[in-house]
């Protein structure tokens, strides 16, 4: 007689625990031959604000970590999906055999990742200066975290697309609270169970799924938020920077009517980090 | 011992008229026009609006001139002509569209005296302002920026920079032609054509500069300037031609922009208020860092996005800086802008002066303590003499509404801790100041400030080299250095 | 007794604070953007003449030199309202034959002493140096504080010897000179301030320079010293005069360092008794300058004669 095997719960990833939704809410994912998956939490906008405390409280220690430690960290994440590439392909595809794509995707992130755990220490250098003012003062403009970011990612390759826009933030020091594919949440699940044993701070990535046309008005306005990174339609574009205006956010946006290779070298590197760092220039004077 | 202890222990210095400077009256003349049309497509165009509103002098609150009304379709003109121009404009080999810059630099300092005399009519700055920072660092950024022109594929390591197209501009009144240029040069160097508009109260040296632009050659259409209220920079900010919107400003009006671009896909940089804290620690060069302070929030009348306004003071020394204070304040000659000796003049507007007494009314509503210089105001125009706020604390309207005038906050600190705690307690952030002898703390604070531009041992200084702009509803983006210039090109 | 320092320059660094370099020179930028006209200019090219002490420290001055420049310092100018210099100072040498010429003259005599301008001599040489100047009839002692010891943190033996020369002077003003160009920091130049200051009567001075170093009186100079003047007045109420000494040598200078005056100490100050320019040439071109206001006309130079170049 065969076994009845366990089946796993997902939990979001929320300030290094696993939580569901302070609700109680869940939705049922189904896998490919239309069985049964999971119930994935519906997480509401209190959780949203939980999370945002989360990052919160990882921010200062996140933000403070060396460049070099960042890049380590990020590394030692590449490691561990590395590890887990054939389970990550599976989660791409439930209820069935892992196709090419699926690993391909894997693959693409794995190296996305460190692609970034390289750039940790160099995007300070090239998007900073320092400047020949014309006064007799020393004056310099270095980067620095913009804070929390939130993230909206988009249906469609649930895990490369998550890693691409969490990323070049995590990079540049922020903390992120994450909103993943609703329709494709089980990849978020996993790599919310990586990043928990990969070296990554907690609280430094909130992983939360649900119902985004629920969450959407909160990630727009909350005020601890400090910029968003979305794929959105024209209507969330429009609603996200209407809400974003109120406490003047960072708003960077992909449109999602149009389809994004998400492989594309583009979709990766320095500009990208660039959209989630204020820069801060400094004077002194120079004198005896 | 020889010296001896005078009868009254209560030492005062007496500042008074035993050698009273005569006015100084800066004589240059502004050849400001009796009325001023819009410069749309390289000429100067009766608006539509047929309306025309008076620009008021602060200095004697008498009218200079007249500022033409754009309306909706003056402003589609203005942004027709900059369409129109765009092509060959960003087709120019960058050195070419760099000369004129270089052209437009040179002409600035040519005339230099002449637009700081119509600035200083115009906007109530003192001449010694208008003549030594505006004008000198208004022709500074075009100089800057015209080398850039030729030099874009330097700018963004591992891509190249295309124009955006047309881009509309919004500038305040604080520093009308100095803003001017921060606008105009890097959108310029970077191959986009421009609809400007400078703040109703403060159009005359832009209208001034329209004129020069014809002088420099500059092909018609690349520089569109049109005058008005908020009205028309309504339609400006909203023009579906615009690619980028450029805005200095109040943060209320920030947001409101940053809410009517929704979902247009333009891009935006905002450059708003500030409540910046001026910190000042028991081991400061402290007669340096009195002046800083006067520097920080006096400078321009307090008109200044950027000013200390306020100040935080180590319990140890308070005392001591304030009484410092006073004494400095008592020789900050108040008074006619046009005076070569005046060091704070006349407020922008009568509208900026009654907010200002407002929220100086609120200050002692509230119990801080006032001082203020003993100075006779001219009894024509808009004055008000520069103010100190003591016992003030985080809860007041004085230490967190910014105030945009000549009036300081005084709050007090312990710790390094809580200096920068009491600092970063507000919802701007686009500069700080620190004051101390050890290098190690001011890198430390400077991190720690949630600002983007931090003065340590010196304040409100700016440079065509330095990026400025702020962090939180402070607004984003930078103008300046190449991160500035970065803002109006995009990435290919 | 006012307070001894006993401790280390490093000490009295810290307790008198720092100056930042850039902040005084910007301070000081401002004073020059002053526009002195009309009235307001005439009046202060007169207190700057009243204020000079107009000097001659030449290995080859003369009897017959200091005589012509004690009539030049008590009629500068045959136009009437034109006031007398405030003193003449000459070498301790010179000092009897500027007493026969001045006679009861208002002019003070000011003698440098203590070995100007090194000071590189045994304390007991230069305290009868000063006793042998005011014996013959000096009114104010120019001394020069040991720089040496001063830079080798021997601040005690500095200030000793400040409060040595000042006994020996008596009745005599004593003006200490702390040779700014030696000391080359703002730190160091307001720390010697204050050193010197503690052991000062009120009236006493505290002075820039020699004129015999490369570098003299500036306006960051002066404005570091008058700053210490006003904080030393705040906290014991007792007021110390200011003089800066050479390299002032036109009118448009000097004018500004009184804004400074002005601007940093008050009306108080802007009497002889209380800032003094030391300086020559310095005389001849507030008399041209007077002269323009008074006549509406540029003068020539060569009308106001006995330009001397020792500062």
């Amino acid at each position: 007689m065969a076994r009845l095997p366990i089946l796993k719960t997902p939990k979001c990833l929320v300030g290094g625990a696993f939580i569901r939704s302070e609700s109680g809410g869940v939705y049922p994912i189904h896998d490919a031959t239309g069985a049964f998956l999971a119930n994935f939490p519906q997480c509401t906008r209190k959780d949203l604000r939980n999370a945002v405390e989360a990052a919160a409280k990882a921010l200062p220690g996140w933000a403070a970590r060396s460049a070099y430690n960042r890049g380590q960290i990020l590394y030692r994440l590449a490691e561990m999906l590395e590890a887990r590439a054939q389970e990550m392909a599976e989660a791409l595809a439930p209820g069935r055999k892992p196709s090419a794509d699926a690993l391909r995707e894997v693959h693409a992130a794995i190296d996305r990742i460190t692609h970034y755990a390289g750039w940790s220490d160099k995007f300070q250098g090239l998007l900073g200066s320092v400047n020949p003012v014309a006064s007799p003062h020393f004056n310099f403009t270095v980067t620095e975290p913009v804070g929390i970011v939130g993230v909206l990612a988009p249906e469609e390759r649930p895990l490369l697309a998550l890693l691409s826009l969490l990323l070049p933030i995590i990079t540049g020091g922020n903390t992120v609270v994450a909103l993943a594919s609703h329709s494709q949440p089980l990849p978020a699940i996993l790599l919310g169970e990586m990043l928990a044993v990969s070296d990554l701070p907690a609280g430094v990535v909130n992983l939360l799924t649900g119902n985004r046309a629920d969450l959407l008005p909160t990630f727009a306005t909350h005020a601890h938020l400090r910029a968003l990174s979305a794929v959105a339609d024209a209507r969330e574009r429009t609603d996200l920077q209407t809400g974003a205006a109120d406490s003047v956010k960072r708003v960077t946006l992909l449109p999602s009517e149009s389809p994004i290779d998400w492989f594309a070298e583009r979709q990766q590197g320095l500009y990208h980090i660039r959209d989630f760092v204020e820069l801060k220039t400094t004077w002194h004077p120079v004198g005896a | 011992m020889a010296s001896k202890k005078p009868a009254n222990p209560a030492r005062e210095l007496l500042f008074g008229d035993l050698w009273e400077f005569d006015p100084a009256p800066e004589s240059a003349s502004p050849h400001i026009a009796p009325r001023y049309d819009l410069f749309i497509n390289g000429k100067f165009t009766p608006p539509r609006s047929k309306k025309y509103l008076a620009s008021i002098s602060p200095r004697d609150a008498s009218k200079l001139s007249e500022i033409a009304i754009a309306n909706a379709a003056d402003v589609d003109a203005a942004y027709k002509a900059a369409a129109a121009a765009f092509p060959k404009w960003s087709a120019l080999p960058g050195a070419e569209r760099g000369k004129y810059l270089f052209r437009i630099a040179r002409l600035l300092q040519d005339r230099a005296r002449e637009f700081a005399v119509a600035e200083t009519l115009d906007g109530g700055k003192p001449i010694r302002e208008s003549r030594d920072f505006d004008l000198p660092m208004a022709a500074a950024h075009f100089f800057h920026h015209a080398g850039w022109a030729d030099k874009l594929a330097y700018a963004a390591p591992g891509r190249s920079l295309a124009p955006l197209g047309v881009v509309g501009q919004v500038i305040p009144w604080n520093f009308p032609l100095l803003m001017l240029a921060w606008k105009l040069a890097p959108a310029l160097a970077c191959g986009n054509t421009v609809v400007l508009k400078p703040a109703e109260t403060t159009s005359i040296t832009a209208m001034k500069f329209a004129a020069l632009l014809g002088e420099a050659g500059l092909p018609p259409g690349v520089v569109n300037i049109i005058t008005g209220g908020g009205d028309t920079g309504h339609a400006v900010v909203t023009h579906p031609t615009a690619a980028k919107v450029a805005f200095t400003g109040s943060t209320a009006v920030g947001k409101a922009i940053q809410r009517a671009l929704a979902g247009t896909g333009k891009r935006l940089t905002l450059e708003l208020g500030g409540k910046a804290a001026n910190i000042v620690f028991e081991d400061a060069p402290l007669d340096q860092a009195v002046e800083g302070i006067v520097n920080a929030i006096f400078f321009n009348q307090g008109h200044v996005c950027c000013a200390g306004s306020r100040l935080l003071v180590q319990e140890s020394i308070a005392d001591d800086v304030l009484r410092k204070l006073k004494l400095r304040m008592r020789h900050l000659r108040v008074g006619d802008p046009l005076d070569k000796n005046t060091d704070v003049g006349a407020i922008n507007s009568m509208a900026q002066l009654e907010r200002i007494r407002a929220l100086v009314q609120s200050g002692l509503d509230e119990g801080a303590e006032l001082y203020q210089c003993p100075a006779s105001l001219p009894s024509k125009g808009f004055y008000f003499p520069p103010t100190l706020f003591s016992n003030v604390t985080m809860s007041q309207r004085i230490a967190r509404e910014e105030i945009f005038g000549p009036v300081l906050s005084i709050l007090t600190f312990r710790t390094p801790d809580e200096a920068v705690e009491k600092a970063n307690n507000t919802d701007y952030g686009l500069s700080a100041g620190v004051w101390t002898d050890k290098g190690s703390r001011i890198l430390k604070l400077s991190s720690e400030l949630r600002a983007g531009v931090v003065w340590a041992n010196t304040y409100n200084k700016f440079d065509p080299t330095s990026p400025f702009g702020g962090y939180k509803h402070s607004g984003f983006g930078r103008e300046g250095g190449r991160q500035g210039l970065l803002e109006y090109a995009q990435l290919v | 007794m006012p307070p001894r320092s006993t401790a280390s320059l490093r000490a009295l660094i810290l307790e008198a604070g720092p100056v930042d370099q850039v902040g005084i020179e910007e301070r000081v930028q401002k004073y020059a953007t002053r526009s002195i006209k009309k009235n307001s200019k005439v009046f202060a090219l007169k207190l700057a003449v009243s204020m000079l002490d107009l000097t001659t420290l030449e290995g080859k001055d003369t009897p017959g030199k200091v005589a012509s420049l004690c009539r030049k310092a008590q009629r500068p100018h045959h136009t009437p309202d034109i006031p007398h210099t405030a003193a003449v100072c000459v070498y301790s040498a010179l000092v009897r034959h500027a007493r026969r010429a001045l006679g009861k003259s208002p002019v003070r005599i000011a003698s440098v002493a203590t070995a100007f301008p090194s000071g590189q001599t045994p304390l007991a040489t230069r305290l009868a140096e000063v006793r042998a100047a005011v014996a013959d009839g000096a009114d104010e002692i120019d001394m020069v504080i040991n720089r040496g010891a001063f830079l080798a943190g021997e601040i005690a033996l500095v200030q000793d010897e400040i409060a040595a020369v000042r006994e020996a002077c008596g009745q005599a003003t004593l003006k200490v000179i702390l040779e700014t160009s030696e000391l080359e920091t703002y730190d160091n130049i307001r720390a010697a301030s204050f050193l010197a200051m503690r052991v000062l009567r009120n009236g006493d001075f505290i002075k820039t320079s020699t004129g015999k170093t490369s570098s003299n009186a500036t306006l960051a100079n002066n404005q570091v010293m008058l700053d210490a003047i006003r904080d030393h007045f705040l906290a014991t109420g007792i007021e110390i005069a200011m003089k800066p000494a050479g390299g002032i040598r036109t009118a448009k200078q000097a004018l500004t360092f009184l804004v400074a005056v002005k601007e940093t100490l008050g009306d108080a100050w802007l009497t002889p008794a209380r800032y003094r320019f030391g300086a020559s040439a310095l005389l001849n071109d507030l008399l041209r300058q007077l002269e323009k206001e008074r006549t509406g006309h540029y003068q020539a130079p060569y009308s106001f004669s006995e330009a001397s170049g020792s500062y």
